[in-house]
């Protein structure tokens, strides 16, 4: 814990005229999840793939502190590194799990696509380590061989989940991975998610709307309103104490149950 | 030697003009300093259809001359009319000579096969080819698969294959088996059997391979290595036959297999019809 | 009695609370607190309803923030500041040096009691196995049938929660532990099992502050009173 994973120092990203995000800046450490939050348009997804090294910012660094290569500058590693990166060290859940599957092919290749992509070449235990992920994620073993067009949303976002996590990355971005989902579904889900973060030691960025999802999974906070972080801190600080109006605003907005 | 002003023709010499050739040719440099790695060029129209061999046909005429010795194969054979007719084309056009022999050719064009007879130092084999992305059945974008191919990103050609051996436990490609060149480009090798596949491993002589419709040439120079995709524990293999061929009882050559009467006895022949008759020792027709 | 160092110390501590929507409104709760704890001591919060006994105790857990004064903490030997601490150091202290039973328990869908207790324990090192044996001692000490054990808390009624609470809050024998009316829903069998445990802890040496609107309860366990007063009224 003598260096943060990733780091971004002034991160700004316009499309067109308008700023998308705005001078983002924060540090995130070993083991730590965060998550941002604020309504469509605040520029959380935006900012997301700057950090992912999927959007290139107008303005600001993005530093990572890799296993392999030390602290480099994700912007600045040629495209090879940089999706070297991203398919070793790193995973990417999307909302929609058909963005982040291969329809086509069945759930075990999907999971085994980054093992092949590593040079694993053992289809035995290829198939094998696919099989201990389903496990993991919850999904019977006799679903192995079938394509994710058979598969429910939760499903499909749970073998999303198994097949980002199958290189053992250490930073994982997740954009609203709950989002569209029943609420059994969902809860489900996010405990899957929290056991697996304990259990592998993952760092995460979280992007949600969701509060609740924020509650449960994140250790930090940033609100982000108009492309700009109006608030960050410990999540429960963020939540129970939130100092800023459109904070402020967001919490009392939460339904009772 | 410019060819423009031959005699008894309104074409020009080998059917294209001296820039196309000349376009081409680097084309087909630059394919044969970067193995496997697919050029684009400016294809012409050609007096037949896409899927008859206008890839291939292109490659030909750009790099014929009048001392060659052109061979024509479709899917092994020297006489159907696709073959034919490209042999024909080709004597009218570029004043070429001809054969049906293997050994005797410098240049052979090919469709879906490559010869049984071993190739020498000096000649070059011309594949015609539909499809020259290997990764597109698997990924549809072209600016995508050219940087999968730019970053040597091939694990989804790993996946194909193991979506393979998930559905039929074993890997069920037959032809078009997918190849790497020089341990750098996926390639496809065109739809020749992978019985053929390890005949394009340390190859003597130069593999061109033309796209007509794609408008995509490629190349195998001479002693390049070219690997067929497998897994440790389902490694590659290929084709083997419980019988011989019929007609010269080789246990070695790709077999076709033909059914001869009403009552479905089946017989099996070489698909290379020029090594099955050497074997016979039957005379050139 | 050999008066030990103290292991919190709390000076000038200012804490209000600004309501945009009413305009900036600023509700100030607490104003120059100071105070400090020792290990084997039990301070606890006296004042009248809204003086702000729950607003200190959650600013003392860097679940509130306060905007000035200090709250230090002697975390891995040595003394951290927790007013504006950055989020991982406060992370590390809850992990490592300070618990917190408060009246409610944040349930998480499907993990069991067992599980709940057992985690902090786990998150500090201890294998699965061991954590959970000592969670099950814990929830079998504070009276939670066997059988509730592998259940999601989520179905408990609300002085089952709490006692799933306590056990947690207690697994990980933190130096410090904060407690926020610790038996407000339980009857007098539990509150008497609760007082036990928590007795316990202080003598052996944990630094406690804590809420007890209970007079009994309070007199079971506190050493010391500390009055919070209401904000503009003079000490």
């Amino acid at each position: 814990m003598n260096a943060p994973l990733l780091s971004a120092r002034g991160v700004t990203r316009r499309f067109g005229g308008r700023i998308a995000c705005r001078e983002v800046s924060f540090d995130l450490w070993p083991g730590e999840v965060l998550g941002i939050v604020g309504e469509s348009g605040s520029g959380k997804t935006t900012l997301l793939n700057c950090l992912a090294g999927r959007l290139a910012p107008d303005e600001g660094t993005i530093t990572y502190d890799s296993a392999a290569a030390g602290t480099v500058d994700v912007h600045a590693l040629s495209e090879a590194r940089r999706r070297l990166l991203a398919r070793t060290e790193w995973g990417f859940v999307n909302q929609d799990a058909r963005e982040g599957l291969r329809m086509g092919v069945s759930a075990g290749a999907n999971i085994g696509e980054r093992l092949m992509a590593i040079g694993a070449r053992h289809y035995g235990s290829i198939r094998q380590t696919a099989s201990d992920w389903l496990a993991r994620v919850e999904i019977d073993l006799d679903r192995l061989d079938d394509r994710p067009t058979t598969y429910s949303g939760g499903m499909r976002q749970r073998l999303q989940i198994a097949r980002n996590l199958v290189s053992e990355p250490r930073l994982v971005f997740m954009d609203e991975p709950t989002g569209g989902l029943d609420v059994s579904v969902q809860a489900r889900l996010l405990d899957l998610l929290r056991g697996l973060v304990d259990r592998f030691h993952l760092s995460a960025v979280l992007v949600t709307h969701d509060l609740g999802v924020a509650r449960l999974l994140t250790h930090r906070l940033m609100v982000m309103q108009g492309g700009r972080v109006v608030e960050h801190g410990l999540t429960d600080q963020v939540l129970d104490d939130p100092q800023h109006a459109y904070t402020q605003m967001l919490v009392a907005s939460i339904l009772p149950v | 030697m410019p060819d423009s002003q031959h005699d008894g023709s309104a074409y020009n010499y080998a059917y294209l003009d001296e820039q196309t050739k000349r376009m081409i040719r680097r084309a087909i440099l630059k394919a044969v300093a970067v193995p496997g790695y697919q050029v684009p060029f400016g294809g012409r129209e050609m007096p037949l259809p896409y899927g008859w061999g206008t890839g291939g046909i292109q490659v030909t005429a750009a790099i014929i001359g009048r001392d060659d010795t052109l061979k024509v194969i479709d899917q092994g054979a020297d006489d159907t009319t696709n073959a034919v007719s490209i042999r024909r084309f080709f004597a009218r056009v570029a004043e070429v000579a001809t054969t049906t022999r293997t050994a005797e050719a410098t240049v052979i064009q090919t469709r879906h096969r490559v010869p049984e007879t071993p190739l020498k130092d000096g000649q070059i084999l011309v594949f015609q080819v539909p499809i020259p992305e290997p990764l597109r059945m698997l990924e549809p974008r072209e600016t995508e698969t050219r940087t999968l191919h730019a970053l040597s990103e091939y694990g989804v050609m790993q996946v194909s294959l193991y979506e393979s051996i998930a559905r039929h436990g074993r890997i069920a490609k037959t032809y078009n088996y997918p190849v790497l060149v020089n341990g750098r480009y996926m390639m496809s090798p065109s739809p020749i059997p992978k019985f053929d596949n390890p005949k394009l491993d340390r190859n003597p002589a130069l593999q061109l391979y033309g796209a007509g419709r794609e408008k995509r040439i490629y190349a195998v120079p001479p002693y390049t290595p070219v690997k067929s995709l497998d897994f440790d524990d389902h490694p590659f293999e290929i084709e083997r036959w419980s019988e011989c061929c019929a007609l010269c009882g080789s246990r070695e050559s790709f077999l076709d297999e033909m059914i001869v009467d009403d009552a479905g006895k089946r017989l099996f022949v070489c698909s290379d019809t020029d090594y099955c008759r050497e074997r016979r020792g039957e005379p050139v027709q | 009695m050999t008066t030990m160092l103290p292991v919190l110390r709390v000076s000038a501590l200012n804490k209000s609370f600004v309501v945009h929507a009413q305009g900036g409104l600023a509700l100030p709760v607490l104003r120059d607190v100071a105070l400090s704890v020792a290990p084997g001591e039990c301070l606890a919060l006296v004042g009248p309803s809204g003086a702000g006994k729950s607003t200190l105790l959650r600013s003392l857990y860097g679940n509130y923030r306060p905007q000035s004064g200090s709250i230090q903490v002697r975390h891995h030997d040595r003394w951290v500041e927790l007013v504006g601490a950055e989020p991982r150091i406060t992370l590390d202290v809850r992990r490592r040096t300070m618990g917190f039973v408060s009246q409610f328990l944040r349930v998480i869908p499907r993990v069991g009691a067992l599980d709940v207790v057992a985690e902090p324990m786990v998150r500090l090192g201890a294998s699965p196995e061991d954590a959970r044996r000592r969670a099950g001692l814990l929830l079998g000490l504070l009276g939670i049938p066997e059988r509730l054990w592998p259940l999601p808390p989520a179905t408990f009624s609300g002085g089952e929660q709490q006692r799933v609470n306590i056990a947690r809050s207690l697994i990980a024998d933190y130096p410090i532990l904060l407690l926020d009316e610790p038996t407000a829903s339980l009857d007098t069998a539990n509150r008497d099992r609760v007082v036990e445990l928590v007795r316990r802890r202080r003598e052996a040496g944990a630094a406690i502050v804590g809420i007890f609107h209970d007079v009994a309860v309070r007199d079971a366990v506190a050493t010391r009173l500390h009055d919070v007063a209401l904000p503009g009224a003079q000490p």
